[in-house]
């Protein structure tokens, strides 16, 4: 099948079969090397995108799925070489130390601050259950994150 | 005249002797009142803009052209024979490139020779029995279930104590016991030890099998053309990953080329070539096309390595005063399938305390689990606990406060050797650690709303001295710009980052100017792999060397372009200045005007001083919440007041404290590996049953050094930070439980069924 969608805001349309996750079209296809594998199924989170600005694992949604849909990836978070005020928290919190789990996380981390832009700690949390980081203990990401919270 | 010197190197205990050469000129330690620019900061990573971006490229992301992919076959049971294999299906597939089993693959020894890269008998559930290569991965999958393999299933053992038995299953011919036997380490004598103590307790400690689970799995890209061999590799030794590549295929040395650029997560199961590695290779070099392999969660959890279990029978007589009289340890230490050498259980129990009459007996054993590998100070880890659980119950059964026993065993000089250290501010950790962790008020058991909080202690000894080989160019570009170039690798830690820090303080440059160049071997500059927390003590002086060479260079030729003797030249924020500033000019002038001539600085890091010891110490404290009704245990906040020697860069460091931390509390309270006795399997080699930590349990941590002023270890002071944050985490949270519930902890995880069945078992 064809499916057509918008990649960090621009329209890409690949062939996929049915089978096909959005992880494998992203990697295989589209060549995104900022969608990492982890686990491929659903523990890890280092295959996180957002698709209509909701965080999926790209390894368990079918790339069937997003047609017609927008698709967002950590490398269209920065514009025109400025990076993103949750990329830049990251950056300024060391947020990331190998940097494997870092796009996935800072993808969820948008989403929950896009949609709730003053998280306790336990939403902060809940928002990050999905993601596993094995090099920071998560410390450093929680503070980038709470860095942003904007204060009731 | 080069000199060339004999010395010993050590990574996680293992010591090899190494010749050094020795440059003629000695570079002095940086002095205790140094005023900085960037040593000591809090200075971002120079590579973190590539990582929050996802520009990072990883091994699993390179992406050749007429790539194939490698998938393997693997033993669904602990230990079998194969009978028959039929691969001739998946043969015959459209879009496969070649199938491999043991009869067609060359015997090359694995495991040290217990086995081959691929065999009929299979040890551990999830061992290789086949590798296919296809043109995509589907194909590959597809071909991998298309075998059909006829096994003779095999007696197994699963448990290191039933292993020992004379009459277990074997796991080879030779028995399950490591060498034959235990290695026994004494001294003194623990008899008469034991015969003077005031008081003698004997418990059993048991820790778990643990897994790695680095985001990254193992994974290589191997491509075989005319020129050699070059491999992409997810490791944290790109030279040894070399060196066992030429070895393996007996081409030199210089027809292997070993990548990583990036890498996302090394802790220890990163620093050898995988059975994937070697397969991909020989896939490349009969197919003539590039060849990947990647590990799935589930094959990284059955066969990629794993800390191993660990069972510590410990006796230990004190004085009423506190003071140890004895100890002996015996451990059982299941080291899985196959082994080349047994994890340091003991290593804490030589090296924390001055323990007059001391015997450690460590037993290999052999079971048919997943081969053991290093994890983050493997041992010290396990044996942490063991000792320091029974330090507290000394403690407690003394009338003693825990951290007073310790004080009171200090060891003033290394205790195996006599010999005395580079620096040791353990003292300083304890007593600056538990003043601001607050000790003296948390160490009260309170109880609230059904809930218990108490809090606990532990302390840490690791090596992390770091050592040569470690070479380094540092080279100043005609634009002005600077490169280092070393063959190390970045897992993480920041390598990178310290690295452009030193020079970017010795030429007195802004650290946006140095570009850190690493993770291939072709630069040719040898750096050890990146494990036993030593590559900062071990890269950072060969780099600031070459720094310093650089600069002497630079100034010589400074001064005949400012006509002024290089005595009086300094290196000022960019510029070449003279004492007085009256004669200056721009570096990227002076080196623009040279025009395609490059200085290249060299540095080498330089033998460890004879006759010392060096060696990082922490002390952490965990204040924990147990709640009695359901048995969860709540890790409140922990401080590690660590003594690793001068920081470097305090953000990083405080990320390897805040990281190691967590990892030791996955290992304290929810990671276990856990199999089925009945039939040998693996329950949970996934991250949905197998429980690695998440944000929820990370507690507030506070990082603290100490930083004693070390001008003996290496030229920077620096000693390593990568494994004393994870050493302690479990046995201070340990102790903190066990005094909240009143019973001694002794097992790892401590699980809300350890606690609760703990809190019954009192009530009869």
């Amino acid at each position: 099948m064809r499916i057509k969608f918008k990649l960090d805001g621009e329209y890409v349309e690949v062939d996929a079969k049915h089978t096909d996750t959005l992880l494998k079209i992203l990697k295989d296809k589209l060549v995104v090397g900022s969608v990492h594998f982890g686990c491929g199924e659903g523990t890890c989170g280092a295959c996180i995108v957002l698709v209509n600005g909701r965080p999926r694992y790209s390894c368990l949604t079918l790339a069937g799925y997003v047609d017609g849909k927008e698709v967002t990836t950590v490398a269209g978070l920065a514009h025109d070489g400025e990076l993103s005020e949750i990329q830049k928290a990251f950056l300024e919190n060391d947020a990331a130390q190998c940097g494997y789990c870092t796009p996935g996380m800072i993808l969820t981390a948008k989403a929950l601050l896009d949609r709730n832009p003053s998280p306790t700690d336990e939403e902060i949390f809940d928002a990050l259950a999905g993601n596993l980081c094995r090099c920071t203990g998560y410390v450093p990401i929680i503070n980038a994150i709470k860095s942003l919270s904007k204060k009731r | 005249m080069v000199r060339v010197r004999k010395t010993r190197a050590e990574i996680e205990g293992r010591w090899r002797e190494e010749f050094v050469v020795e440059e003629e000129e000695k570079i002095s330690p940086w002095p205790a009142e140094a005023s900085f620019r960037y040593i000591g900061g809090r200075v971002k990573t120079v590579d973190g803009v590539a990582k929050v971006t996802g520009s990072a490229t990883y091994t699993v992301d390179v992406s050749l052209k007429g790539m194939l992919v490698g998938k393997f076959l693997r033993c669904p049971y602990p230990h079998a024979r194969i009978l028959r294999i039929d691969t001739s299906d998946a043969e015959r597939m459209k879009g496969v490139r070649g199938v491999f089993t043991f009869l067609n693959v060359p015997k090359i020894p694995w495991y040290g020779g217990l086995t081959n890269i691929l065999s009929d008998v299979l040890r551990f559930q999830g061992e290789e029995v086949a590798f296919v290569v296809a043109e995509d991965e589907g194909v590959a999958e597809d071909a991998v279930e298309a075998i059909t393999v006829e096994y003779e299933r095999l007696p197994f053992v699963v448990d290191p104590v039933e292993a020992m038995r004379e009459d277990a299953p074997k796991v080879h011919p030779d028995g399950n016991i490591f060498a034959g036997g235990p290695s026994k380490i004494s001294r003194g004598s623990i008899e008469q030890g034991f015969g003077e103590a005031d008081v003698v307790l004997e418990e059993t400690f048991r820790t778990s099998a643990v897994l790695h689970n680095s985001l990254e799995t193992h994974s290589a890209v191997a491509h075989w053309t005319s020129i050699g061999l070059t491999v992409w590799e997810s490791t944290q030794a790109i030279n040894n990953i070399r060196q066992r590549l030429s070895q393996i295929f007996s081409i030199p040395l210089s027809m292997v080329r070993v990548v990583c650029e990036y890498m996302g997560g090394g802790f220890g199961a990163k620093f050898d070539p995988g059975r994937h590695t070697i397969l991909a290779a020989l896939a490349s070099r009969m197919t003539g096309r590039p060849v990947k392999v990647y590990l799935s969660r589930t094959e990284e959890n059955l066969a990629a390595g794993c800390r191993a279990q660990s069972i510590q029978r410990v006796k230990a007589g004190f004085k009423r005063d506190g003071r140890i009289t004895a100890m002996r340890l015996e451990a059982i230490i299941n080291l899985g399938a196959y082994a080349e050498w047994v994890p340091l259980v003991g290593g804490p129990y030589r090296m924390l305390y001055q323990i007059p009459n001391l015997e450690t007996v460590e037993w290999g054993v052999f079971t048919n689990t997943t081969p053991h590998t290093a994890m983050r100070a493997p041992g010290f880890t396990e044996g942490t606990f063991g000792l320091e659980s029974i330090m507290d119950m000394a403690a407690e059964e003394l009338g003693i406060d825990p951290l007073e026993i310790r004080l009171r065993n200090y060891a003033e000089v290394e205790p195996e050797s006599g010999v005395r250290y580079t620096s040791k501010a353990l003292r300083d950790a304890y007593l600056i650690g538990a003043r601001e962790f607050g000790w003296e008020q948390a160490r009260s058991v309170r109880k609230e709303n059904g809930k218990v909080r108490a809090a606990g202690l532990a302390s840490v000894v690791w090596w992390g001295g770091g050592g040569p080989p470690a070479y380094a160019e540092v080279k100043l570009n005609m634009d002005g710009t600077i490169q280092v170039l070393t063959s190390t690798q970045d897992i993480g830690t920041g390598t990178r980052t310290v690295l452009a820090q030193i020079v970017a303080e010795e030429l007195s440059v802004p650290i946006e100017r140095v570009r850190v160049v690493i993770g291939d071997t072709s630069l040719e500059l040898f750096s050890p792999g990146s494990g036993g927390s030593g590559t900062l003590a071990s890269m950072g002086p060969a780099v600031r060397a070459a720094a310093i060479d650089a600069r002497n260079q630079l100034l010589d030729i400074a001064s005949q372009f400012l006509d002024a003797p290089p005595e009086i030249l300094e290196l000022r924020d960019g510029r070449i200045e003279t004492k007085e500033g009256e004669k200056s000019i721009r570096l990227e002038d002076l080196l623009r005007q040279l025009r395609d001539f490059a200085i290249v600085g060299r540095g080498a890091r330089g033998p460890n001083p004879d006759g010392y010891a060096v060696e990082t110490f922490a002390a952490q404290f965990a204040e924990v919440e147990v709640d009695v009704e359901t048995g969860a245990v709540r890790v409140l906040r922990v401080t590690s007041a660590h003594d690793s020697g001068r920081i470097i860069n305090k953000l990083t460091a405080e990320g390897q404290v805040i990281g190691g931390v967590v990892q030791g509390l996955g290992f304290a309270l929810l990671e276990q590996r856990a199999v089925d006795p009945a039939s040998g399997s693996i329950i949970n080699p996934n991250l949905f049953d197998y429980l690695l930590p998440t944000s929820f349990e990370a507690p507030e941590i506070m990082p603290v050094f100490v930083e004693p002023l070390d001008t003996r270890a290496n030229t920077l002071g620096a000693k390593g930070l990568g494994e004393p944050p994870i050493i302690g985490v479990a046995a201070a949270i340990a102790n903190a439980v066990s005094r909240a519930i009143d019973l001694r902890i002794t097992q790892l995880p401590i699980t809300p069924q350890t606690i609760l069945e703990a809190v019954k078992k009192a009530k009869k």
